[in-house]
């Protein structure tokens, strides 16, 4: 007995070393894994909080940016109001489809990040708005990502750039569609992969979310393809992605609410299920 | 005593402020990012408490981690850091580093410029690499590592003359 505490008063330093280091190794690999933890996000009353208060100064120095994207925004939107033949029937608020003006979240990023492999965006909204995990996030230039985790007044948003992010995309002129993701190396760049040889693709081509996804709706601008080359591995295509949204800087945000998705989530089971 | 966990106290607050404010926010070329917030750990005195040292660095990772989002890298970086830091002074500094008056805030020399070197290289790629988390990404590591670690020194350094100017 006198021993076994001779040995822990010895190496009380080691001993305690490895217990952190195991609390602190546990609590990575559990980040690592598709169901994150709950603690370690910045969705918390804490750093949320923090981050609000961060992004309330330096929001003023990205004021005329802001500006600039709201001009363009409602330049274009008024074009497609004035461009209608007949006047009186005025288009949808929204002219994609299946969605309602009242499913829309405006949102605000006061939180963001680039520079690791597994990015996260917080916002400053949250449960109490009505957003839930799984919603898609967007923004007037194209997607943004995806609703990870929510606490009553913040949401944390898996960005596009993040080696585990994973959405159907599609060539919008041919409908070929393939795997979008992101392999860690340029915030501009995101690649889309699986893109049968078949399909005559060209530099510039404007690529759009998919019909299968159940967390977009169809046809949200993602990027350009900038680059092609085959995978040496499947013989499919892969392709260089340029995004429209410049990641690093992101002001507001739109998050939808897919009504449809539940209920196809529900079928897609309960087919499994039998 | 009690000044200097005072000062420690007060350092520990603010490199974590400037940290998450400022050095977060930096990424040239999508792959050098700073962290200054190490300086705590650098800086907390030779002869202190041991048990403290690891317990506060748990803490500044932990911290740095619930603002980015991270899981537990910072945490783990940190407190391999705090453990390893007596055998970096063994190496700087050489076998008898206890028994003199080192004082790592003051004019740059070459011992303490190699334990500012290797304290900054061992957090980096232990951060680095539980960052990635996969070993397809190892080179990505190495380079990110290096590239970091030399702006994170340079920054360091800045930072150790802004606050400590040399009094002659």
């Amino acid at each position: 007995m006198q021993q076994i505490f001779n040995f822990i008063f010895k190496n009380s330093n080691r001993l305690l070393f490895l217990l952190l280091l195991g609390i602190s190794l546990f609590l990575t690999i559990q980040s690592h894994s598709y169901h994150r933890s709950k603690i370690i996000s910045s969705a918390n009353f804490l750093s949320g909080g923090a981050y609000e208060k961060i992004n309330n100064v330096s929001e003023y120095l990205h004021l005329r940016a802001q500006n600039d994207a709201l001009a363009q925004e409602n330049a274009k939107l008024r074009s497609l109001l004035f461009n209608v033949k007949d006047t009186s029937s005025i288009p949808k608020l929204d002219s994609i489809k299946g969605l309602h003006p009242d499913d829309i979240i405006v949102s605000k990023v006061i939180h963001n990040s680039f520079n690791a492999h597994e990015n996260y965006l917080t916002l400053n909204s949250g449960s109490l708005q009505g957003v839930k995990p799984d919603m898609g996030v967007i923004n007037s230039l194209g997607i943004v990502g995806i609703i990870d985790d929510t606490s009553p007044k913040y949401s944390t948003v898996i960005s596009i750039l993040n080696i585990n992010f994973r959405l159907n995309a599609k060539v919008k002129k041919s409908n070929h569609f393939g795997s979008l993701g992101w392999n860690g190396k340029s915030t501009g760049f995101v690649q889309l992969t699986d893109i049968p040889r078949l399909a005559a693709i060209r530099k510039g081509d404007t690529i759009v979310t998919g019909g299968q996804s159940v967390i977009f709706p169809e046809n949200i601008n993602i990027g350009t393809v900038d680059k092609i080359y085959i995978d040496n591995q499947t013989n499919y295509y892969t392709l260089d992605v340029k995004l429209f949204n410049d990641m690093t800087n992101l002001g507001h945000v739109y998050i939808i609410k897919s009504k449809d998705r539940e209920e196809i989530t529900n079928l897609e089971k309960r087919g499994k299920n039998e | 005593m009690n000044s200097t966990l005072f000062v420690n106290i007060f350092r520990f607050i603010l490199l974590l402020a400037v940290q998450i404010i400022i050095f977060n926010n930096m990424n040239f070329l999508g792959y050098i990012s700073p962290f200054p917030y190490i300086l705590f750990i650098i800086l907390y005195p030779v002869n202190g408490n041991k048990s403290g040292l690891l317990l506060a660095s748990f803490l500044l990772g932990f911290i740095m981690d619930i603002f980015s989002n991270s899981g537990g890298i910072h945490t783990t970086a940190c407190i391999v850091l705090a453990y390893y830091r007596p055998y970096i002074f063994k190496f700087s500094f050489g076998l008898s580093y206890e028994y003199q008056t080192i004082k790592l805030n003051d004019v740059l020399t070459p011992e303490r410029f190699s334990f500012i070197l290797l304290a900054a290289l061992i957090h980096h790629f232990t951060l680095f690499l539980l960052e990635a988390f996969q070993f397809s990404f190892f080179w990505d590591i190495l380079l990110q590592t290096l590239l970091s670690t030399a702006f994170t020194i340079i920054l360091c350094i800045i930072i150790i003359y802004l606050i400590k100017p040399n009094r002659r």
